[in-house]
């Protein structure tokens, strides 16, 4: 593997099973009780989070220390950045400190990428503005790998905002990679323009949904949209929202999922999010594991 | 890797085995408390069979666990590329029981100390004692093992190779030179 991950490109196919192979063991360690393994005793995971976000950041700490690893906590509301301290001069900073892993949120695109070149360590991409969220991708792609055994042939169906999500160029290129069908369901107004010509496209929801094994809901990004999008949020909800009416004549095993955190009655209906094949909780613990994963696959002697 | 002496066929392996078995059953006083854990990769056929033999004598086998050390060893961070990590599967409660280790070779007691961290993540055992094939000397650390199959004293540049069915395709144990690089 490579040393370190800012986009899903920077994994081939092996090494994605790889990291969902050794996900399913460290879930399992979850399930002990005492749930902390000493393999990162010594080491210490900088969480430099220059946007705020919550369980992302809950995710990785938690990660970090199941592992025995130190972590330190930057935050850009709390930082010397208010001084005018550049991003370079506080990485620096921290490098002095002898970091292991950085792990970056940023809410512009390629910080992440531009710090590797300051420190030796590793860093992990937590999401760089609209660029990039690999780790989330890999924990949404793992979730499928794991309900389903393979990823390859199935049909995923997004709905939601996709224009102004993160989330999905990293899905969308981890399930290509993979083998997926994608088909890609929202208002016109919440398509980008860059979406891969092996993405499918449709505004007729009960089309994108009739033979999805996946059907997964991207939060509405209200803070991300600076002009009127839509309409209003319940005509959303009526025509693109997961709705009961629109997905209850499927077949029995498909799945629900979301990245959180979910907009009820806009993106997609409680009762469906509450339903048996949500696994939008699950996905939770899975990305503690798969996260467990990467920073044993990513750490140095 | 040189071949230098093939030192245990498949029949001598069986009968260390057995005794094994039954001295664990002896010191343990049967198998009501207890547990026995195969170390991967070797120590999990090992343990399988000892295993059997306890049911042949006692009339009933006691529960089988596996342990993965991977992430307890203390050389991560010197070893290039990492070790695949696999799962442990211990589906059961180990307070107060009496666990049997099983491993196929004994040498420098690391892969025994992680192993006993391990297990400590899972509870508080009453005790733990330890199983190997061959114990071949050079211990780094103060750990000895309770049950021993045949003690084999060696030079540090040799190799000492169980080969299991489950494996190798064969029961045999060998010893090979290391070669000079």
């Amino acid at each position: 593997m490579k040393k370190h991950l800012i986009t899903i490109s920077d994994l081939s196919k092996n090494e994605i099973i790889e990291i969902f192979k050794q996900g399913k063991v460290f879930k399992d360690i979850l399930q002990r009780p005492i749930k902390k393994i000493p393999t990162l005793r010594g080491k210490t995971v900088g969480l430099l989070f220059f946007e705020p976000s919550t369980r992302t950041k809950l995710s990785f700490e938690l990660a970090a220390k199941r592992m025995s690893a130190d972590t330190i906590n930057f935050s850009a509301s709390t930082s010397s950045l208010k001084k005018n301290e550049s991003i370079k001069d506080t990485i620096m900073t921290l490098e002095a400190m002898k970091i292991d892993i950085y792990v970056v949120r940023h809410p512009s695109p390629g910080v992440p990428a531009m710090i590797t070149k300051i420190i030796k360590g590793s860093v992990i991409n937590a999401g760089d503005g609209a660029h990039a969220h690999p780790t989330q991708g890999i924990l949404d792609a793992y979730t499928v790998w794991e309900k389903f055994g393979d990823v390859k042939g199935l049909h995923i169906a997004i709905l939601g905002d996709v224009k102004y999500s993160r989330v999905i160029r990293s899905d969308i290129e981890i399930f290509l990679k993979l083998g997926a069908h994608l088909t890609l369901c929202t208002a016109k107004t919440l398509m980008p323009n860059w979406i891969d010509p092996k993405v499918k496209y449709t505004t007729n929801i009960e089309k994108a949904v009739k033979d999805a094994d996946v059907i997964m809901g991207l939060r509405m990004q209200k803070e991300r949209q600076d002009s009127a999008i839509i309409p209003d949020e319940i005509e959303f909800n009526t025509f693109f929202g997961i709705k009961n009416i629109k997905i209850a004549n499927k077949k029995n095993n498909y799945i629900v999922m979301h990245p959180g955190p979910i907009n009820r009655g806009i993106e997609i209906d409680g009762d469906i999010a509450d339903s048996k094949h949500s696994v939008i909780n699950e996905q939770v613990t899975n990305g503690l594991a798969t996260r467990m994963a990467i920073f044993y696959a990513l750490f140095q002697g | 890797m040189k071949a230098k002496n093939k030192i245990m066929e498949k029949i001598d392996i069986m009968r260390s085995l057995k005794r094994i078995a039954h001295e664990i059953v002896e010191f343990n006083k049967g198998t009501d408390s207890l547990i026995i854990l195969g170390i991967r990769r070797r120590g999990v056929p090992l343990g399988k069979l000892i295993n059997e033999e306890i049911k042949k004598t006692e009339g009933k086998s006691a529960p089988f666990g596996i342990l993965d050390i991977t992430l307890y060893r203390d050389d991560l961070s010197t070893l290039g590329e990492k070790p695949k990590v696999n799962s442990t599967e211990i589906n059961f409660d180990i307070n107060d029981k009496n666990i049997v280790l099983i491993d196929d070779v004994l040498y420098t007691g690391r892969t025994i100390r992680s192993a006993i961290d391990e297990i400590m993540d899972f509870g508080r055992p009453a005790s733990v004692q330890v199983a190997v094939l061959i114990d071949r000397g050079h211990r780094e650390l103060p750990i000895f093992a309770n049950y021993i199959g045949r003690t084999i004293p060696t030079k540090k540049s040799e190799i000492i190779k169980v080969m299991t069915e489950e494996t190798d395709g064969k029961w045999e144990v060998w010893i090979y030179e290391k070669l000079d690089k």
